[in-house]
């Protein structure tokens, strides 16, 4: 009988924190934060702090777009991100592609080549365009490893850290 | 005698210079004309994007596999390398088939970085200039060559307008002409987009056929008149290129030739190429006419003496 009186204690205690926060955005499944991976190749994935990011933008609308936040007003908008199924999803990878440029998706595209959204970012872009455009404005982090730790495949690729040059320079032309 | 007639001789004379005169005109509709292969692949450059990471370096690097770089691809202090006294940025070579250079033009916010690589023309020069056929533009919109067939006259090299065929100086048993094919044997031929294009985090590079590039090109434009300049540089230059670029500031405070023509390189050369058919072929044969015609003519005269000679 008293355990369960502890239980109902401990759930109000943990509502009574969690909830205020939950509130601020629209979402009550709202990420604390969410590791962006799933493209992470030459670089470890990024730690998006999502409640961070909260309290510097305005309105979630900042980074959604139309999904989330501050509703559209142009009625040409209306259609789509403000009743149609683009407006329920948050998450980039759901309308950006992580593979924009097979030939797969090079096909989809010229099938709705009229569309409005024709020149749509792919996933890699959206974040790096998104994320890089504000921290230049706002003053945040800049650099590549800054966001995201470059692992050993990386060092490689760049020809960096213990994979940089060792040779004598060779003849530069010009 | 020989068996040429004066007859003979002048209607061949009206026939050559009659199929010269006709045939010229046709090729001559021909040049410019060409805007691409109707499904050709190009890729837009959007230089408002770069922020200089030399990503595209790297990748090239590897999907070409070239030779270790003399610094890091993350090293910055290469975009202050300058030649032939300050005058000149870094340019592609037989090691690298893209470089990116960094620019400070007046008025600008900040840096702004310019990618440099083949540019894929419609109707090429280096093509067009090479007298073995080494070059191929392919129906995906590369400008590819065949190493075994040059020959390494480095005609191409003098007839690129964007000076981009380097020659691989460093080999001295076989040295060929060396560029950027678009990555055409790995990935253009089975529908993949080059490394640089896949590599790129901020999509700088847009990989998809030229002529939905065109539109975006002139949509973003449309639709950021503050961001961009209002030209789509490679749509007409030299007869149009696979690979263009739009721009923030001025296209010529980026080191980009803005005084290049419309017409395909090649349209310099028509008038002179149309005549070297009639030099070669039309004149031999007809000063030969006229040396027969006077020689038969002195015979005649001679001829003619001895008839009236007999007469006297």
């Amino acid at each position: 009988m008293f355990g369960n009186w502890k239980w109902v204690f401990v759930l109000a205690v943990t509502l009574a924190f969690t909830v205020p926060a939950a509130t601020q955005g629209s979402s009550a499944e709202m990420p604390a934060s969410v590791l962006l991976d799933s493209l992470s190749h030459l670089f470890d994935g990024a730690e998006f702090d999502h409640n961070l990011h909260l309290d510097i933008a305005e309105d979630c609308a900042d980074c959604h777009h139309h999904t989330t936040g501050t509703g559209v007003s142009d009625p040409v908008c209306i259609p789509c991100h403000d009743r149609g199924a683009e407006a329920v999803s948050v998450a980039c990878r759901d309308c950006h592609e992580a593979d924009p440029f097979s030939a797969e998706s090079l096909r989809e595209k010229d099938k709705r080549k009229d569309d409005y959204h024709f020149d749509k970012p792919g996933l890699k872009a959206a974040y790096h365009l998104n994320c890089l455009q504000c921290h230049v404005e706002m003053g945040g982090p800049e650099g590549c490893q800054d966001c995201h730790e470059r692992n050993a495949d990386g060092d490689a690729f760049y020809y960096s850290g213990p994979f940089s040059p060792k040779g004598e320079q060779a003849s530069k032309g010009h | 005698m020989s068996g040429i007639s004066r007859r003979g001789f002048l209607s061949a004379v009206v026939a050559g210079g009659a199929a010269t005169l006709l045939g010229a005109p046709r090729k001559a509709r021909a040049i410019g004309d060409f805007e691409g292969y109707p499904e050709g692949m190009g890729v837009l450059v959007d230089l408002t994007r770069c922020v200089g990471c030399r990503s595209c370096e790297a990748a090239c690097n590897h999907e070409q596999g070239l030779p270790e770089p003399d610094l890091p691809f993350d090293d910055p202090s290469v975009f202050d390398e300058t030649f032939h006294h300050g005058t000149q940025k870094r340019r592609t070579d037989e090691n690298a088939f893209t470089v990116v250079n960094r620019y400070d033009p007046e008025g600008a916010e900040g840096p702004v970085y310019r990618k440099i690589q083949c540019n894929h023309c419609n109707e090429p020069a280096c093509l067009t200039s090479c007298f073995v056929s080494a070059y191929t533009k392919t129906r995906e919109g590369a400008v590819i060559y065949d190493s075994k067939v040059c020959v390494g006259c480095r005609t191409c090299m003098v007839a690129c307008p964007f000076r981009i065929p380097a020659y691989s100086y460093s080999s001295a048993l076989n040295p060929v002409v060396r560029k950027c094919i678009f990555c055409y044997e790995t990935r253009l031929k089975y529908g993949r987009p080059p490394a640089c294009v896949e590599i790129c985090p901020q999509e700088v590079l847009t990989f998809d056929h030229r002529r939905h590039l065109l539109k975006m090109a002139h949509e973003r434009i449309r639709a950021n008149p503050d961001r961009y300049i209002d030209h789509v540089y490679g749509e007409t230059e030299v007869g149009g290129t696979s690979w263009m670029y739009i721009s923030g500031v001025p296209f010529e405070d980026l080191g980009f030739d803005t005084t290049l023509q419309r017409a395909p390189i090649l349209a310099n050369a028509q008038e002179f190429l149309s005549n070297v058919p009639m030099v070669l072929a039309i004149w031999p044969a007809l000063f030969m006419g006229f040396h027969l015609l006077s020689a038969k003519g002195k015979e005649g005269e001679e001829e003619q003496s001895t008839d009236k000679g007999e007469e006297g």
